[in-house]
């Protein structure tokens, strides 16, 4: 076993059947990459070693007995920490929760853990998973593992970055406006945000209830599959979860794409898109095409409204949700004289500069006098943009775009000002509005070496369908376009 | 400016932050420029469109009938043996309480 060797989770599947490693030693190895290359990236911000090791051991005891492995035996994964692991620190990449340790797992790790998966520890991220590029942590900035002097996008850019520098096999991240796929095509590797209620949210620490999303990273579109069969489905714990039967994606996404039929709206390939994204999307879409797909123009006119839209939505339900932290139940407390001292004291310290900056402008469009002139005609406006999704599925079977309208950008660029970082999002705060499952594959390079996404939207529940369009994508070359 | 001084101090009281002048000062600016951006929403008329108030979806008919969401569980009493592991994250808790300063003026 090499330090350079890549590993997918078939391949790590077959090396524990055949013997050629064991779980422990697979395990053991991505913790030296760790160590060797996390001081750089700053993509871990906890290891959970012991738990990591003991659930080796139960895979390789099973091995042993010559038991038929479960889908994810084996395979080294990371964690977003939004996400709740119980026993490990999980902080959001805030100082409030600096010394928050969950007494629950969240389904989807629950999931991962029975599916035989071994989670490695918790990645980095923008405070609350509230940023595009990972910039935000009050843990420091994760560095782009292809290009060290740029961004790797976010909120999930620990995530992103762990999956693209071999340092996990695959992740969880969650996506609210676009910070799985956004990461995705940042780094270069498979990203999937599912159906809103298709993945159980319960153990999620929340941002902004009705757009947060679980959702993997991947090197293969294979393993996207693989995960997603794990993480999706009903759970009763997570009241706005699916009830719908979840099929077995690894069969799936092998049936041709031929025939399936492509929009593609005009509206994401106006001003603001980077040349070289759109030359490198445009081949992407000739392949697809060249696979059979036919290729259908499509208009989704209120798209340029999704990014206000989505800063009024976001902002108004993050401003509720962080109320929560108050130094009273878990986390840091900052002294006070009052309650209200104490509670306004452990806020200011422990909250950084764009978690209060979406709190303050949450709490202005709720406020009296405001609520219908922002968050009411916001919401009308989400109808609208949803409205267009539905409409254009009338049509084709799955919408393709660009990911993001830039390559990854450098540290420090989109800083300064806020609105600029915001509208690093545009083509994927739409599909966040609407719901809909959405999936960023590699898409080329540009001709600096920075990776493009191109995305791929289906109609509700639809992940089949996407996943489909993304394997065809990656086995006729697509990635390296 | 679409904020002002006193907004923005309204806000940060009824958010509970407390501000340093810096960031008063800061933040109305930022708003002031996310606001103005978000005004491109005055642009549609909306009169007879209905808010979507929540994310959640009917499944598509080719796979299958039921509700994607069906009706709430039942509301039924399950024993729940969790406080310790809850107290046990609070900055400062009293079992089976959690500590804050006084509230009540005698």
């Amino acid at each position: 076993m090499s330090a350079a060797e890549s590993w997918t989770i078939a391949g790590a599947r077959s090396a524990l059947e055949e013997k050629k490693v064991s779980a422990r030693e697979l395990a053991s190895e991505f913790y030296r990459r760790i160590d060797k290359r996390n001081p750089e990236l700053n993509a871990y911000l906890a290891l959970s070693p012991e738990r990591a090791y003991a659930q080796a051991d139960r895979v390789d005891a099973s091995i042993a007995r010559g038991e038929v492995l479960p889908p994810l035996a084996g395979v080294p994964i990371a964690v977003k920490d939004v996400i709740s692991t119980r026993g490990v620190r999980t902080t959001c990449g805030s100082k409030i929760l600096e010394t928050y340790v969950p007494p629950y797992d969240a389904t989807a790790v629950e999931r991962l853990e029975n599916a035989g998966a071994v989670i490695l520890g918790k990645t980095n991220c923008d405070e609350f998973a509230m940023g595009s590029s990972n910039e935000n942590s009050a843990y420091g900035l994760v560095r782009n593992p292809v290009a060290p002097d740029r961004v790797p996008g976010g909120s999930s850019g620990g995530s992103a970055a762990v999956v693209a520098a071999g340092l996990a096999v695959a992740s969880l991240g969650t996506d609210t406006g676009g910070s799985i796929r956004q990461p995705g095509a940042l780094c270069g590797i498979p990203a999937m945000m599912p159906t809103y209620g298709r993945v159980s949210r319960y153990g999620l620490i929340a941002f902004a209830s009705s757009l947060d999303k679980i959702g993997p990273f991947t090197t293969t579109v294979a393993d996207t599959a693989a995960v997603m069969s794990v993480i999706a489905g009903h759970d009763p714990h997570d009241s706005t979860s699916a009830a719908v039967p979840v099929p077995n994606y690894s069969v799936e996404i092998e049936k041709p794409a031929a025939g399936l039929r492509i929009g593609v709206p005009q509206d994401y390939f106006g001003e603001g898109l980077d040349p070289e994204v759109k030359d490198k999307v445009e081949a992407g879409i000739a392949l697809l095409e060249s696979l059979g797909c036919k290729r259908i123009p499509l208009r989704m006119p209120n798209t340029d409204y999704a990014t206000a839209v989505y800063y009024v939505i976001a902002t108004a339900e993050a401003s509720s949700n962080l109320a929560r932290y108050d130094g009273v139940r878990y986390g840091v407390r900052v002294p006070g004289s009052t309650l209200i001292e104490m509670y306004r004291k452990t806020r200011e310290r422990g909250f950084g500069p764009e978690v209060k900056r979406r709190i303050m402008l949450g709490t202005y469009v709720l406020s009296a006098g405001y609520y219908d002139a922002y968050y009411l005609r916001a919401q009308k406006i989400r109808s609208l943009i949803a409205g267009d999704f539905s409409d254009a599925f009338q049509k084709v079977d799955a919408i393709i775009t660009p990911t993001s309208p830039t390559p990854a950008f450098r540290i420090g660029e989109k800083t300064a000002d806020p609105l600029q970082m915001y509208l690093a999002d545009i083509y994927t705060v739409t599909g966040s509005l609407a719901g809909v499952p959405g999936i960023s594959v590699p898409c080329g390079k540009t001709r600096a070496g920075l990776p493009v996404g191109l995305q791929i939207f289906g109609p509700h529940f639809r992940e089949e369908r996407v996943l489909r369009i993304a394997r065809a994508f990656e086995k006729a070359g697509g990635f390296t376009v | 400016m679409k904020i002002s001084r006193e907004d923005v101090l309204r806000v940060a009281e009824l958010a509970y932050l407390e501000l340093t002048p810096e960031e008063i000062e800061t933040y109305q600016g930022q708003l002031d420029g996310i606001l103005t951006y978000i005004e491109k929403l005055n642009e549609l008329d909306v009169s007879s469109v209905e808010p979507m108030a929540q994310g959640l979806f009917k499944q598509p008919e080719t796979t299958g009938a039921a509700d994607a969401h069906p009706e709430l569980r039942e509301d039924v009493l399950c024993p729940a043996d969790v406080s310790s592991a809850i107290l046990s994250q609070a900055p400062d808790a009293s079992a089976p309480f959690f500590r804050v300063p006084k509230v009540i003026e005698r």
